[in-house]
């Protein structure tokens, strides 16, 4: 298992080398950001120093080595715009996407393994149909087109619910949450809905194919034939086998979610990172785009391993196959 | 007269599918006294593995029991709500499957899955469930049991992994034990090992036994009487010396020709020419007909059952007695 692990952490290490080289190359390839800070009528010598002050007029490859350099030392730089460190930034607007991304993520495999689970287990039931229908329609809906139905619906018609922003926070940790409030519930609950769409259909589809599968097959044939309620069959059976693709899923949505909840953030004017990477995008912020491009490399590297640890916990037959 | 153990009549479990209706079994009628070991034989697909998860009431959707009784000490189980009958099965009846490695969940510790199967009937503390885990692997020959408790069924061998299956059946010591073909994935040396232990089981607890085979010879070794099944229904049925002696069916017959032993060394193998007939197609008389040697116009008829003293047959034409 250690050695396993070992080598896992040198590839992770490598992807985030060769990451962080793309992003680098990529970003400096869209287009030159003093076009945007500096006024076109500032003369020479002023332009050449604020080039100079930023680093901009070094060979590239000079200017990667300083960024990693830097990196390492838990430096990504200071943002052309906000003119502050983009670490600080990035961590600062993290939490919002944070509690977003897990409201949805957590809530759709809370509520759509269940849904899924029932609906492979009696398929032919009306409620199981009607699961079902609710997953195609969270599979073809666009994202923001029920973010701005929900909105309509909730906040504007009925006004139960306010359209857009944090709400009340409290701190904790050292930073700012909203879903320890009330106030900052109502206003998680109509975003977090919207991101969880896509996913719940998603949890609903992945829980009823293992579902339907796995009844058939000998292993819940003979638990039955040894007397177990059907309940405990699902319960102990059923959902430790459908668990490993559902822990999968459940890895990349977190992933993706917190790397690009952009729609839903900027529809409902949710202040986290998608908000803050458009800004950075329009403005040629490239301190903040390749930190956070670099950031998301990582999250992604991080969730994978976990993901491959946690296999291991589930199966165990991988872990033979791995330590043998 | 007593009441049998189990007495199954008239059985008839039907699929309803969407080419027809398939009639897996169709009027099968037996008795089990306690401690008796009844082999059920035939080809694939004669409906031996449907007959086993009738009596359980193991059927799922489409198919369901139609017809017949299976009553257990006298109580009838067909038709018993599902909370009653899942108090029979694993306690009254217990089933053993053909493949360990498709029984038992990769995912769950042996102990763990055990445990469930215990607790499906008893309420036992968690030290009392390991304790009676590990007297039950013992019983079936698993060395050091305790520590294997903890061992994922992938971690045993075949062989193994077949005795705690049939170490979880055998947890609350069940008056009936279905066993479908526990052997047929296994090793021919493990096989033998584990036909053996399972006979001697039984035999010292009294436990009775439903032997499922499609080998004649698997069977006849450890069964006291013999089914023999085709397309759904019993052809045959005897004490197992009888019908391997004289057999009375041409359909026993060929199963028995069709044995290595039967043939002399050097000669091909003699196979029932066809196949089993399809289940949705039966012809109206004999559903073995087609493919038998002694076909006259009468079996385009039903043959009746046709009880002799201890042994019974179906066959228009059957095979004499030799003198
Ligand atoms: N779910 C089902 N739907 C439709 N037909 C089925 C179903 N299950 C079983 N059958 C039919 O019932 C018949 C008997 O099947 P069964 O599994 O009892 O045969 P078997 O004698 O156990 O054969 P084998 O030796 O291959 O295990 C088969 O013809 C099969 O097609
Ligand atoms: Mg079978």
């Amino acid at each position: 298992m250690t050695g396993f692990a070992i080598q896992r952490l040198l590839q992770a290490i490598a992807v985030m080398l060769v990451m962080s080289a793309i992003v680098f190359l990529g970003v400096y390839a869209i287009g030159d950001p003093m076009e945007l800070l500096i006024p076109p009528e500032a003369p020479q010598d002023i332009r050449r120093e604020i080039v100079a002050r930023f680093g901009l007029d070094r060979p590239l490859w000079v200017q990667y080595l300083t960024f990693l350099g830097n990196v390492v030392q838990g430096d990504f730089g200071r943002s052309f715009i906000y003119n502050m460190p983009v670490l600080d930034l990035i961590l600062g607007r993290l939490p919002a996407t944070l509690e977003l991304t897990l409201a949805a993520v957590l809530g759709a495999t809370l509520i759509g393994v269940p849904l899924g689970i029932y609906a492979g287990y009696r398929p032919d039931r009306a409620g199981a149909r009607i699961v079902m229908a609710l997953s195609i329609l969270g599979f073809s809906v666009p994202t923001f087109w029920v973010g701005l139905i929900l909105i309509l619906t909730f906040a504007v018609s009925l006004g139960w619910l306010p359209a857009g922003g944090r709400g009340a926070t409290v701190e904790l940790l050292g930073t700012q949450w909203s879903f320890l409030t009330a106030n900052g519930l109502s206003h998680l609950l109509l975003p977090a809905l919207n991101l969880a769409l896509f996913k719940l259909a998603m949890m609903i589809r992945l829980a009823r194919a293992g579902t339907r599968e796995i009844m058939l097959t000998d292993t819940v044939q003979f638990a039955r034939a040894a007397g177990l309620a059907e309940t405990t069959i699902l319960r102990h059976h059923v959902l430790k086998l459908i668990a490993i693709p559902i822990v999968t899923v459940f890895g990349l949505e977190l992933g993706s979610t917190l790397a690009f909840a952009v729609v839903t953030e900027t529809i409902f004017s949710w202040p986290g990172l998608g908000k803050l990477i458009i800004d950075s995008i329009t403005n040629l912020d490239r301190p903040v785009m390749v930190a956070y491009l670099i950031l998301v490399a990582l999250l992604f590297v991080t969730i994978n391993l976990v993901v491959d640890i946690l296999y291991a916990a589930l199966d165990p037959r991988v872990r033979r196959g791995r330590t043998a | 007269m007593t009441v049998p153990l189990l007495a199954v009549t008239g059985l008839c479990t039907h699929f309803h599918t969407r080419a027809g209706v398939v009639k897996a079994v169709d009027g099968v009628s037996f008795t089990l006294e306690p401690g008796q070991v009844l082999g059920l034989v035939g080809e694939s697909g004669s409906g031996k593995t449907v007959t086993g998860f009738s009596l359980l009431g193991l059927v799922e959707p489409p198919g369901r029991i139609v017809a017949g009784s299976v009553r257990l000490r006298g109580q009838e189980l067909v038709g018993l709500p599902t909370p009653a009958l899942r108090a029979v099965r694993g306690r009254q009846i217990a089933m053993v499957f053909q493949d360990p490695m498709m029984t038992l969940n990769p995912v769950l510790t042996v102990g763990r899955q055990m445990g469930l199967a215990l607790r499906a009937h008893e309420r036992v503390s968690r030290a009392a469930a390991r304790a009676r885990c590990v007297e039950a692997l013992t019983r079936v020959g698993i060395p050091d049991a305790g520590a294997r408790l903890d061992a994922y069924p992938h971690q045993f061998s075949g062989g193994m992994r077949q005795r705690v299956a049939i170490a979880t059946a055998l947890l609350h010591r069940p008056a009936i034990i279905v066993a479908d073909e526990p052997t047929t994935a296994l090793d021919v040396s493990i096989q033998a090992q584990i036909l053996h232990e399972m006979r001697a089981l039984t035999r010292d607890s009294g436990t009775a036994m439903v032997w499922i085979s499609h080998d004649l010879a698997t069977v006849s070794s450890v069964a006291d009487r013999l089914l023999v099944m085709y397309a759904g229904r019993l052809v045959e049925e005897g004490p197992t010396a009888q019908v391997l002696r004289t057999p009375r069916h041409p359909y026993s017959r060929g199963l028995l020709d069709s044995l290595p032993a039967a043939a002399t060394p050097g000669d091909d193998l003699r196979q029932i020419p066809g196949s089993t007939p399809s289940l949705l197609a039966l012809p109206p008389g004999c559903p073995f007909a087609p493919r038998c040697a002694r076909t006259s116009d009468r079996c385009a008829t039903p043959p009746p059952w046709v009880v002799d003293g201890d042994r019974a047959h179906r066959c228009h034409h059957p095979l004499e007695t030799p003198p």
